[in-house]
């Protein structure tokens, strides 16, 4: 490469860069700052840009984060593709030995300790492993369908999804969760992804209403409700693998008619569990599925099946797990987000508290610095997990929508510039930063709306701290290098 | 191309994440717009709610004059969000007087969930109760660099005399169960533990008022919300007015030092007690604020159990007293009649190789001599020939009546005194001795007719006794408290029990008693002026004999009906009637003569030596050791004491001199800015055990 296409190069970037994510990008940064300083400021603080306060020392995190970025465009985009093996090796190293790092900080050893800087190596680790996914699956000949191929895939994102867990920052791990979607649009089968959604709903709804009975008889509505999807889950995927329209319909009538009769048998004539009629009857579907499986020879039966089987157990197995696995702290923090424990001074107490800061705000907001919630320090952990709510306080309804949208834009843009992308690398790698942003926000946004479970994740470029924004920095401005090469030709 | 499928996909991505976004844009709206609700909770969470406590009822005696007052105190509160690293801890602990350690635990504590369980980081909580006046203007000075620390005022209890500690009783702190049953209470509120403090504690804690105020961000306090329109001024709470007369109870409490028993007075027209004693008794000052807790520990381990209302939970066999029950019910039931029913008595009750025993006098006698001479084996005939009546059908239904008789006389029940923990007493019926003797005759309970056996009472019943005697056959349920705020108590206190007694049998009653005066066993209670009734009793128990006096006077216009009860004081002439007739004088004349007075003065010093080596209760086997390692430590101080008092003599003349110009100052109504505890050297009750390191030097004087 001469010296002038160098610089033809340089110039290029700049021309092809994409400015809409760089400014959304600086827009919250700014938005970002101001929440800090709402959230981290105490009455009696007159310095806002102090070092001495979390305000203050944002800014150099803000600083350092935009001079990474400037070095990060200032690189060779095949350096990315070249090394991307080698960076993740390090980096899995590094995720490895801090599980064994002496220093604990809340109960978690994820926090590398080097003289003044306290770094997370976890929030390296999500760029990483997206350029490692996206080296393995650029390689030539890669197919998700095959099980090696996949295999391996999955392997590079449960490597460091382990150590993490290891590091006892299981939050952070389920970040990892988000290449699910990277999959899906790589190949990976929908049915996949609508078996994971189904297992939600049916872990929510059978948990949370667990102990409800239907009506006069003595039905748990949860099981009820759970084994009712099962059966309706059931035929919608005959219908749409088997495209056997009729047999759908079949089934459905039989499932709710004597569903039906017997909960009216139940109600009104003699009271008993009518989950044991709905065991039987799914029992009898999936005998039915099994028998058309081997007498079609049409493997999807089996399939389906298996889902009907795996949904079942799944659900039996759910209460187990909540019950004996999950460590207590999570266990609570399942039944607050069911609205199992209704208990504001408890383990609720912070999504109640951020609720009401929320809600204070109204449709304008209190003005900046001006939020009576977050500044009396009635929100815990207000800095950084539970940010929003001084965004939601102080910038009201307007303000909290527009951080939001800004996001929805941020996920889109990244979205629409990965299927740009001339080559495979690339959009693996921008879907990966999609789904990264989009879990961040999906799961921090909802916490503090009380719609999601209370799991300690940042929100992008708003929560304080330097590693989640030199993170989020590295994992955005990588794609932006790489996008901005996509026009060049070579040889 | 196969991607040319996939590419579809990228639409279901972007549906996912515009379906989130929209969802939490929902979500926010509701929160923020539609619903109202968390706006208020955050004016809530952005006010403050500053407490304002109301000024506890006063406590006035039957006269007007005041018992129990209160005094301001202050605690030191604490917002551990606001104070936490923001203070510097040499200055504050050299401003409050406390060392770093102290504050270092005190910190600690509050943080604890276990100790402290209502903690919570953004409100105020206790750092140190009730802090003297100097040391709270010292700290006033400089709180302004203290952030978190706030004071809240309260008020404290004091008592104008060291009397009656068992009728008003006392303050302390709520417990986590107080504030569970009644959610006026927050942590560190006081509430009424014992006694009158207790029984009216919603009249006279008042109602709280509360100021809400708005804080800004910057955590200032903006003013009032709403121009104050929802504040709420506390209302005060009702002053009391007792039927106790101080002068009354302060001679009952000197006359019983050195002695375990009771003094109950009653005013029988209206059933107001008119004095409580309990002995020993102890300085209600000494439960006050932060020396509650050990001084209660040190009384509750005093095997004279000063803490406990002899007067209302001490059941004791009433002795001879309870003859003039007995009386008026033979009478009326016409087993005995009052002229002509003339019972034998050499020496005693001699039947069918029974003896109950019997001191010398004429024989036989009629019920009025037999009161006076306090017969025995007249009362055994009388309760005999009762019993055995053909009339009743057999022994069993004829001691059903009897015992209907004593029940009506407000025995065997709790009388319903309005301050708590009283006790019931003791009166068998039928079904009881079935049980505990399973074959029974006449014989076998004709104890109960003297008083003894199974029979208990509290002196309160006794006291009542004489009452229902002196108001001729019923009684009014005794209270303490006599108007409430200015207002009498509910119409139960003002209602009569008539007893089943027959008016009649009262007025031979009354004969026998002033028989009893006049020339029988109570004769040392003879007065110029007025005519005394009165009964003693010698109520036998394991060891010696308890001493009891049950009077009242005058005979035609009763004012007062007496109840004394000394424990192990011998024969009812040698306690219970000189401090009967002492206290009766002192009432219906409002002072003591001369002779009397020194009289008074040489009961007050004649103290009976319990020494308790008497035979020794479970409960008290249980404490002995801790009694001997307690009694060590007192006499290893004492003598250290001693020492010291010679020195301090001089300093403490000077400080009778000061506190008597306060006095003065109290009474012309100046605020009153004594420390919550007062060290006073004002002549107090001493109780026994107080007084037992000194007896030996005063039976050498003896």
């Amino acid at each position: 490469m001469s010296p002038s296409t160098r610089k033809d190069d340089q110039q290029g970037i700049l021309q092809s860069l994409d400015w809409w994510t760089i400014g959304i990008y600086i827009a919250l940064l700014v938005l970002g700052w101001m929440s800090v300083c709402g959230a981290s400021y105490t009455y009696g603080d007159t310095e806002i840009f102090s070092l001495s306060t979390r305000s203050g020392m944002q800014i150099i995190w803000i600083g350092t984060s935009i001079v990474l970025g400037f070095i990060i465009l200032m690189m060779d985009d095949r350096f990315f593709d070249t090394f991307s093996y080698v960076i993740y090796g390090a980096l899995l190293l590094l995720l490895f030995l801090t599980i064994f790092n002496p220093h604990e900080i809340k109960g978690s050893r994820s926090w590398l300790v080097l003289g003044p800087l306290r770094l997370q190596p976890a929030e390296f680790a999500k760029f990483a492993t997206a350029l490692a996914e996206a080296k393995l699956m650029s390689t030539y000949g890669f197919d998700i369908h095959r099980w090696k191929d996949f295999g391996s895939a999955a392997l590079i994102v449960l490597l460091p999804m382990i150590c993490i867990v290891g590091q006892r920052e299981t939050g952070s791990a389920l970040v990892y969760l988000s290449f699910a979607l990277m999959f899906y649009r790589e190949g990976m089968p929908g049915s996949v992804l609508f078996t994971a959604v189904a297992m939600v709903i049916y872990f929510v709804v059978g948990i949370k209403y667990e102990n409800v009975m239907l009506w006069d008889t003595p039905t748990s509505v949860g099981k009820f409700v759970v084994l009712l999807l099962v059966q309706i889950f059931t035929s919608g995927m005959i219908w749409s693998y088997v495209k056997d329209k009729r047999m759908t319909r079949i089934i459905l009538t039989y499932s709710f008619g004597i569903t039906l009769g017997f909960l009216l048998f139940s109600e009104f004539v003699i009271p008993f569990d009518i989950v044991w009629v709905q065991l039987i009857m799914c029992a009898g579907l999936i005998g039915f599925l099994i028998y058309q499986g081997l007498s079609t020879r049409f493997i999807n039966y089996l399939y389906i099946g298996l889902f009907a089987v795996g949904s079942i157990m799944f659900f039996y197995s759910a209460d187990f797990v909540l019950n004996d696995v999950l460590e207590p702290h999570q266990r609570v923090r399942i039944n607050v987000l069911l609205g199992l424990d209704d208990d504001p001074a408890g383990a609720g107490y912070n999504v109640h508290q951020s609720e009401i800061a929320i809600g204070s705000g109204g449709l304008r907001g209190k003005g900046f610095l001006n939020g009576t919630q977050t500044k009396l320090k009635f929100v815990p952990e207000q800095d950084t997990d539970f940010i929003f709510c001084t965004v939601g306080e102080e910038e009201g309804f307007l303000g909290s929508a527009a951080v939001l949208l800004l996001f929805l834009a941020l996920i889109l843009r990244l979205m629409y510039m990965s299927e740009r992308q001339p080559f495979k690398f690339g959009r693996v790698y921008g879907y990966c930063v999609a789904g990264v942003f989009l879990f961040h926000v999906f799961i921090n946004v909802g916490m503090v709306l009380g719609l999601t479970p209370v799991i300690g994740i940042p929100l992008p470029f708003f929560s304080y701290g330097g590693s989640s924004l030199w993170g989020f920095t590295i994992l955005l401005f990588i794609f932006l290098r790489i996008d901005a090469g996509r026009n060049l030709i070579r040889q | 191309m196969k991607d040319f499928h996939l590419e579809k996909r990228r639409l279901v991505l972007s549906g996912i994440a515009v379906g989130i976004i929209v969802i939490y844009l929902v979500r926010l709206f509701t929160l923020q717009i539609m619903s109202d609700d968390y706006r208020k909770s955050a004016d809530s969470n952005a006010f403050l709610k500053k407490i304002e406590f109301p000024s506890r009822g006063n406590i006035t005696d039957r006269n007007g004059k005041l018992l129990v007052y209160n005094q301001p105190a202050y605690d030191i509160m604490v917002v551990m969000n606001e104070a936490e690293n923001r203070i510097d801890t040499t200055d504050f602990c050299r401003a409050l007087n406390i060392t770093k350690q102290y504050f270092v635990q005190r910190m600690n504590d509050i943080k604890d969930r276990n100790k402290n369980p209502g903690y919570s980081r953004f409100t105020q909580q206790l750092f140190l109760r009730q802090i003297s006046d100097t040391q709270f203007s010292a700290f006033q000075e400089k709180m302004f660099r203290f952030p978190g620390f706030y004071i809240q005022r309260r008020s404290v209890r004091q008592y104008n005399m060291p009397i009656a500690a068992h009728v008003l009783g006392d303050l302390a702190e709520v417990s986590q169960s107080d504030i569970e049953d009644d959610n006026y209470y927050q942590p560190g509120d006081y509430i009424g533990k014992q006694g009158i403090e207790k029984a009216y504690e919603k009249d006279l804690r008042g109602v709280k008022g509360v100021q809400i105020m708005l804080r800004d961000a910057h955590g200032r306090i903006k003013g009032h919300y709403q121009n104050g329109e929802y504040d709420q001024k506390p209302v005060p709470g009702k002053d009391l007015k007792l039927g106790l007369d101080a002068k009354l109870q302060a001679l009952g409490e000197k006359l019983m030092e050195g002695k375990l028993g009771a003094i109950v007075a009653i005013e029988p027209k209206t059933g107001e007690v008119l004095c409580m004693v309990s002995s020993p008794t102890y300085d209600p000052r000494s439960m006050i604020g932060r020396m509650r807790g050990k001084n209660q520990h040190m009384m509750a381990i005093d095997p004279a159990k000063p803490l406990l209302n002899r007067a209302i939970m001490g059941q004791y066999p009433p002795g001879s007293t309870f003859k003039t029950g007995q009386a008026v019910t033979y009478l009326t039931e016409h087993t005995t009649d009052p002229i002509h029913s003339l019972y034998p008595c050499h020496g005693g009750f001699y039947f069918k190789g029974l003896h109950v025993g019997c001191h010398f006098h004429p024989s036989p006698l009629s019920v009025v001599p037999a009161l006076g001479t306090s017969c025995n084996g007249f009362f055994c005939w009388g309760l005999y020939y009762m019993l055995t009546n053909p009339k009743y059908g057999n022994v069993e239904k004829a001691l059903d009546v009897w015992r209907d008789y004593m029940v009506s006389m407000g025995f065997g029940y709790k009388l319903g005194i309005d301050i708590p923990g009283e006790k019931r007493g003791m009166i068998p019926n039928s079904a009881f001795y079935d049980n505990a003797f399973g074959k029974w005759n006449a014989l076998s309970v004709i104890s109960i007719s003297i008083g003894q056996g199974e029979v208990n009472l509290t002196p309160l019943q006794i006291a009542n006794l004489g009452a229902t005697i002196a108001n001729r056959g019923y009684y009014i349920t005794p209270h303490v408290v006599s108007t409430v705020g200015g207002k009498p108590l509910p119409a139960k206190f003002h209602q009569r029990h008539y007893t089943k007694g027959s008016r009649a049998a009262y007025q031979w009653v009354i004969e026998g008693m002033k028989a009893s005066v006049a020339g029988g066993t109570s004769h040392g209670a003879v007065h110029p002026g007025y005519q005394l009734a009165g009964k003693t009793g010698t109520a036998q128990n394991r060891g010696r004999d308890h001493s009891v006096f049950m009077g009242f006077a005058p005979v035609d216009t009763p004012k007062i009906a007496i109840c004394v009860y000394v424990e192990n004081g011998g024969f009812g002439a040698v306690y219970g009637v000189p401090i009967g007739s002492l206290m009766i004088e002192q009432y219906v004349n409002g002072k003591l003569t001369r002779n009397d007075s020194i009289m008074a003065v040489t009961m007050q010093h004649r103290h009976i030596d319990y020494g308790f080596d008497r035979p020794m209760t479970h409960a008290d086997s249980l404490r002995v050791d801790s009694i001997k390692r307690v009694m060590a430590v007192k006499d290893s101080i004492r003598k250290a004491e001693e020492d010291k008092l010679a020195k301090e003599r001089a300093a403490a003349d000077e400080q009778k001199a000061k506190e008597e110009q306060k006095k003065k100052e109290e009474k012309q109504g100046k605020p009153l800015n004594d420390p919550a505890v007062i060290e006073d050297n004002e002549p107090k009750v001493e109780t026994e055990r107080e007084h037992k390191p000194k007896r030996d030097s005063e039976k050498d004087r003896e």
